[in-house]
This record gives structure tokens, sequence and C-alpha cells, in this order.
């Protein structure tokens, strides 16, 4: 069977599926049984309390961690052979910014994988590299050290990075946390920017309030899948009520009342 | 300087020399990696690792001759670097515990091991505890070829793996994502610099080795922009440091080099630690001080144009007391410093009541956009 499915493309119509998937540190498990289909196309929003197996799901899909359990197919096939087709954004403070290079080496980096072993960036990387931080208005801090640079423009770096690789699909975590108004705004656009061109993006989002207004897919998680779809089916008083349990009673008021508010519906 | 051309025209002494620099280069080189990995206790750990190898070589051996020394080492430093990501891997314990177990476990064995030789008549054990601290003069021709081989392998892999190395340093994760084997390069590293450490054992012994991987790359660190820079001037700072320990060792003092070259590097850390022209403490101190004094003078140009705005005269002029008032510190200097920016200038109101300050054209703009910056109202 496992052969099978190797060989063949399997569910390729979704950007991503997930199946049975289970990880597990130390006899803990931090993601359970978890089945998840993304189509392609969308902005979607993996959201859940903290602790809940956010980041752990997407390094998982990422095959940076080995799960106890299950399959990953993003367009039909393994991470391994659509590598070159998928652009990741790490958490922020995940590095040392005080790593001694520019703005415009770090993007370049984005770029090692299509180079491949042991071959240099050259003109062509670094223009490219170019671009991206243009992309993103980071242009004139190119030359800038990183560790010059504020939380906002440091996140910027990291979605030039994720641009240069012209993937198909992204995935990243928490790319809004601890940036400016400014900043926010400027990578919602550029996400919604990507999603009209066809891409499919995966975000791991801590903010509850702004759910709504960003994404058009949601996957509610806490250790298991407690929800998914478009995020006006799963948006829910009673779903987030069951991902964030305690919790939710403070969160309550402050979030539903926003739901009657037509306004605060941009989707789609 | 007679004595200088004695120095290099002394076989030995050259020898010593050249070891220390290449000692220097090679955990420079290697270095730079392992402090940006955020892992320089790690050379510690290995470097006291080393010690069971080096008595378990000689034990099976039966001599002091330094190859199975070497091989020992790098075999219990390996053993030691594998037993740390174990345990990190499998247990609930943090890195920095896991490499202090490893650390003091594998160097308490070394010395059961080198007290248990001691206890033994064998000849060949004189000075075999000289590996602790390194013995330098003991250094041939052949150690330093050796030396010379560790130190040309580190330079290939570290040019050759060079996007490699840089991105698995910087950002694993991704590197990841992108397809390298970040074991792999991790891997590599660490024995590189195993390799690095067992070649340090006869410079400055186990105990001090791994202030040699730590205090070039520190130092370099502070000067530097680029990866390429860091490593270039953290390998220039170790070479200088090995050529200055021996320099100072081979005054016929008798003093020990191991120790006088990893003094030699922590003193380059000191100098860059304060000195170096953007991260250094005298740089950041002395731009504290000017934030200080446009902080100060900024309080200044704000009371003045408050004054101002409350009067609806830009070109109020005030009595040097209600600055005061308003400053609450003796505002003269200041007062001097900005007339002489042109942002405020005198003017005699009233003969009795002296000297009066007012707004320039240009001081009112800029205090207006302080005012504004910090949210003052309109």
């Amino acid at each position: 069977m496992a052969d099978k499915l190797n060989k063949q493309t399997h569910e390729p119509d979704l950007a991503l599926h997930v199946e049975d998937l289970t990880v597990s540190y130390a006899s803990k498990p931090v993601l359970w049984d978890i089945d998840l289909n993304i189509p392609p196309g969308v902005l979607a929003a993996i959201v859940g309390p903290n602790g809940a197996g956010k980041s752990t799901l997407i390094k998982t899909v990422l095959g940076l961690i080995k799960p106890t359990a299950g399959h990953v197919y993003i367009h039909g096939k393994s991470y391994k052979q659509q590598m070159s087709q998928v652009a990741y954004v790490p958490q922020r403070n995940s590095v040392d910014w005080d790593f001694p290079t520019t703005s415009l080496d770090i993007v370049t980096m984005g770029l090692y994988g299509k180079l491949g072993w042991l071959k240099r960036p050259g003109k062509k990387e670094k223009k490219q590299a170019m671009h991206a931080l243009e992309q993103v208005a980071m242009e004139s801090f190119a030359h800038r050290q990183i560790s010059q640079l504020s939380g906002g423009q440091q996140q910027r770096v990291f979605l030039a990075r994720a641009l240069v690789q012209e993937a198909n699909i992204y995935f990243m975590d928490e790319p809004m946390a601890g940036v400016d108004a400014t900043t926010e705004r400027a990578i919602i656009n550029i996400l919604k920017e990507l999603r009209s061109q066809g891409k499919t993006l995966i975000i791991v989002h801590h903010d509850l309030q702004t759910v709504q207004n960003y994404f058009d897919w949601m996957v509610l998680l806490n250790v298991r899948i407690l929800a998914q779809g478009p995020v006006k089916d799963v948006y829910t008083a009673e779903n987030l009520a069951a991902a964030y349990g305690n919790q939710f009673a403070l969160l309550n008021n402050m979030q539903i009342s926003k739901e009657t508010n037509g306004s605060n519906h941009e989707n789609l | 300087m007679t004595e200088f051309i004695a120095f290099f025209s002394d076989f030995s002494l050259r020898n010593v020399a050249l070891g220390a620099a290449l000692l220097g280069i090679t955990s420079g080189v290697l270095g730079s990696f392992t402090l940006l990995r955020q892992q320089s206790l790690l050379g510690d750990a290995l470097s006291h690792a080393a010690l069971p190898g080096v008595a378990l070589g000689f034990i099976i051996s039966g001599s002091r001759s330094l190859l199975p020394i070497m091989i020992g080492a790098l075999i219990s430093a390996a053993a030691a670097a594998v037993l740390m990501t174990l345990i990190i891997n499998r247990s609930r314990l943090k890195t920095d515990a896991a490499l202090g177990i490893v650390l003091s476990t594998f160097f308490a064995f070394g010395l059961v091991l080198l007290t248990y030789i001691g206890h033994q008549n064998n000849a060949g054990q004189a000075g075999l505890n000289t590996f602790l601290f390194g013995q330098a003069a003991s250094i041939l021709p052949s150690d330093v070829w050796l030396m010379f081989a560790v130190t040309l392998i580190s330079i290939l892999l570290v040019s050759v793996f060079w996007k490699e190395f840089k991105i698995v340093t910087f950002d694993r994760g991704f590197a990841a994502s992108l397809g390298f084997n970040v074991l792999w390069l991790e891997f590599t590293m660490t024995i590189m610099i195993a390799l690095a450490i067992v070649i340090g054992l006869q410079m400055v012994g186990v105990v001090l080795m791994a202030a040699m991987l730590i205090a070039p790359a520190a130092a370099a660190r502070q000067w530097v922009k680029t990866l390429e820079h860091m490593i270039l001037v953290s390998a220039l700072f170790g070479a200088l440091s090995g050529l200055i320990g021996a320099l100072i060792s081979a005054t016929g003092k008798g003093l020990a080099t191991g120790p006088l070259i990893v003094i030699a590097a922590s003193i380059i850390v000191l100098i860059s630690l304060l000195f170096a022209p953007e991260r250094g403490l005298l740089k950041e101190a002395l731009n504290r001080r000017k934030n200080n004094k446009q902080l100060r003078q900024d309080h200044i140009l704000l009371a003045l144009y408050n004054l101002a705005k409350e009067h609806n005269d830009p070109e109020y002029k005030s009595e040097i007391g209600m600055i005061k008032s308003f400053y609450h510190h003796d505002p003269s200097k200041l007062l001097k410093d900005l007339e002489s920016q042109g942002l405020v200038y005198t003017v005699e109101h009233m003969k009795e009541e002296g000297k009066h300050w007012v707004l320039s054209n240009k001081g009112y703009q800029d205090a207006k956009q302080i005012w504004q910056d910090i949210g003052g109202s309109q």
C-alpha cells in the first residue's frame, strides 16, 4: 500500500492532504490523529491555543519532525518530491539575528535549495533576492546588517526569503507576531496578492480577532483537529469554545460580537 | 631585533610558533561557527571528554607517541558528542545539563585513568599529564605537519561547504526545509571541532582548549559585518594569539606556552569588547552620552516652544528663570550649545531683566517636530 502511494499521486487535487498524523514527544502526544485537507488557492489560518501543536504541525509537514504515524501529501506527492514547490517562513525568534550578514544575503538563502549542493549564488541570485526585497518594501535595507533591523523589518526579510523561492504553497509560522500595524498590513497584502496568483498559503496565526478579516480558510487545532473549512463555517462560538476551553470565556464577548458585524467580512 | 631573528632561526621555537599559529587558525575558523550556533560550550565539553581517550591511547600503545594518543582523543571526543546528542534528543534534559554531565563524567574518568597510569612503573608515562595543560615545547616537526594537515582539511571543508555551513548555522530548520542534510552537516562540523581539539591537546591542553575555540571568534564578531570577514579575522586573531604566546614563552623565563596563548587571546577579546568601532562598549557609552545630551537639549527646546505657544508668539522672549522652572536644572550650558547650533538666540528685552532667549525659525520648527513626535497636543 505504502509503495503504491509513493509511486502514484494521492489526492492530487488537494494542496495539502494529511492523514492519520500523530506526533509525540516522550510518549505525550502533541498532535493526535490529524486528518487535514486544504484545497489549493486558499489563504488558510491554523489557529489554536498555546501548546496546541500549530508549529509542530507545520514542521512535521515539512519533514523537520518525524511523525509517530501518518502521511503527508502536497499536491498529491510527498514533501521530498514537492520540495521545490514549497516555501517556509519559520518563527522570527527561532534564529539569532546577531548573525553577521545583510538582509540581501538572508534573502539569497531562499535560493540555496534550487542551487543545490556546492554551487554558490551569483549575480542572478542577488538580483532575484533584490526583487523579493522590493516586494516587501525593504530594498533600501538590502545592505543593512540584520542585527540593526526592527522586529517588523526582520519579519519582512523572512517573508522576502520565502517569496524568492517562487513556490506554489507557502507555510508560515506566526508571520504577524510582534510586528507593528504597518508591517502587519503590508504582510497581509502580500499574502492576499499571492492568493490571487493562485498560490496556497497556510499560516499559523495567533490573533483570533483578525482571522475573519484576513483568511478564507481556517483550521482549528488543539492537539486534534476540532474543525476545518471555510472561515464562515468554522468560526463559530461553539468551535472556538471547544478549542480554547476556559480561555475562551475571556475572549468570548470581545471576539464573537464582531461576527454579527458585516463590515468585517471581506472574504473571497 | 637580534632576539627576534634568533627566535625564528631556533628550530624548536619555530616549531612551537608554527604549531601555535596553525592551531589558532583552525580553532579560529571552526570556533566562528560554534560561536554563531551558540554552542561554544560544546568545544569545552569535547576537549574535556578527550582526556580518557588520551589515557587509553597511552595504555593500549604503551608509549607516549602522539598518533595513538590522538586517535584515542578523537574517538572519546566523538563518543561524547554522540552521547550528548542522545541525551538531548531522548531525555528531558536540556543542552546545558547534557553538556555538563558528559563533560564532567568523561573528565573524571580521564583523571582516574591518569592516576592509574601514574601508579604503574612505566618510564613512558613521564609527562602524560601535560595533556591537561599542554606542553608546547615537546612539539615535533611531525606534529607540526599533522597540525598543518588538519588546518588544511578544515579550511578546505569550510570553503567547499561554505553555503551549506552558513545556512545551517543561521537557520537549521529552514536549511532542512530546503532539503539540506542538516544532521550530516552538523556531524561534520562537530567532527572538525573534535579534530581541532585533538591538535590543540599538545599545545594548550584539554582544560584550556575551549578558550581557543571561543576567544578568537568572539573577538572577531566585534569587528565584522559578514561571515567571510568573521572567519578571516577570527583565524588572524587565533594565529596572532598563538604567535604572541609562543614569543613570550620563548623569552626564556620558562613560562608555559599554552596558558600564555590563551591569555593573549583573552586580551584580544577584551580589546575587541571595549574598542570595536560599532559594537564596542566605549562606542556604546559615547552613543548613550550623545543621546542623553540630545534629550536634554530637546527638553529645553520644548520648554521654549511651549512658552512661545502659550503666548501665541513664535518669537517669544523667555527669561532664564522661566526656562529654569520648566527644566528644573541650570540650562545655561545647554542654551549655549543650542545657540551655537543656531536653534536659539539671545536678545536684550528689558535692561533690568537681563538676557532673554528666543527660538530661531529653525529651532521653532525642530521643537514643533519633537513636540509632534512625542504626541503633544497642537
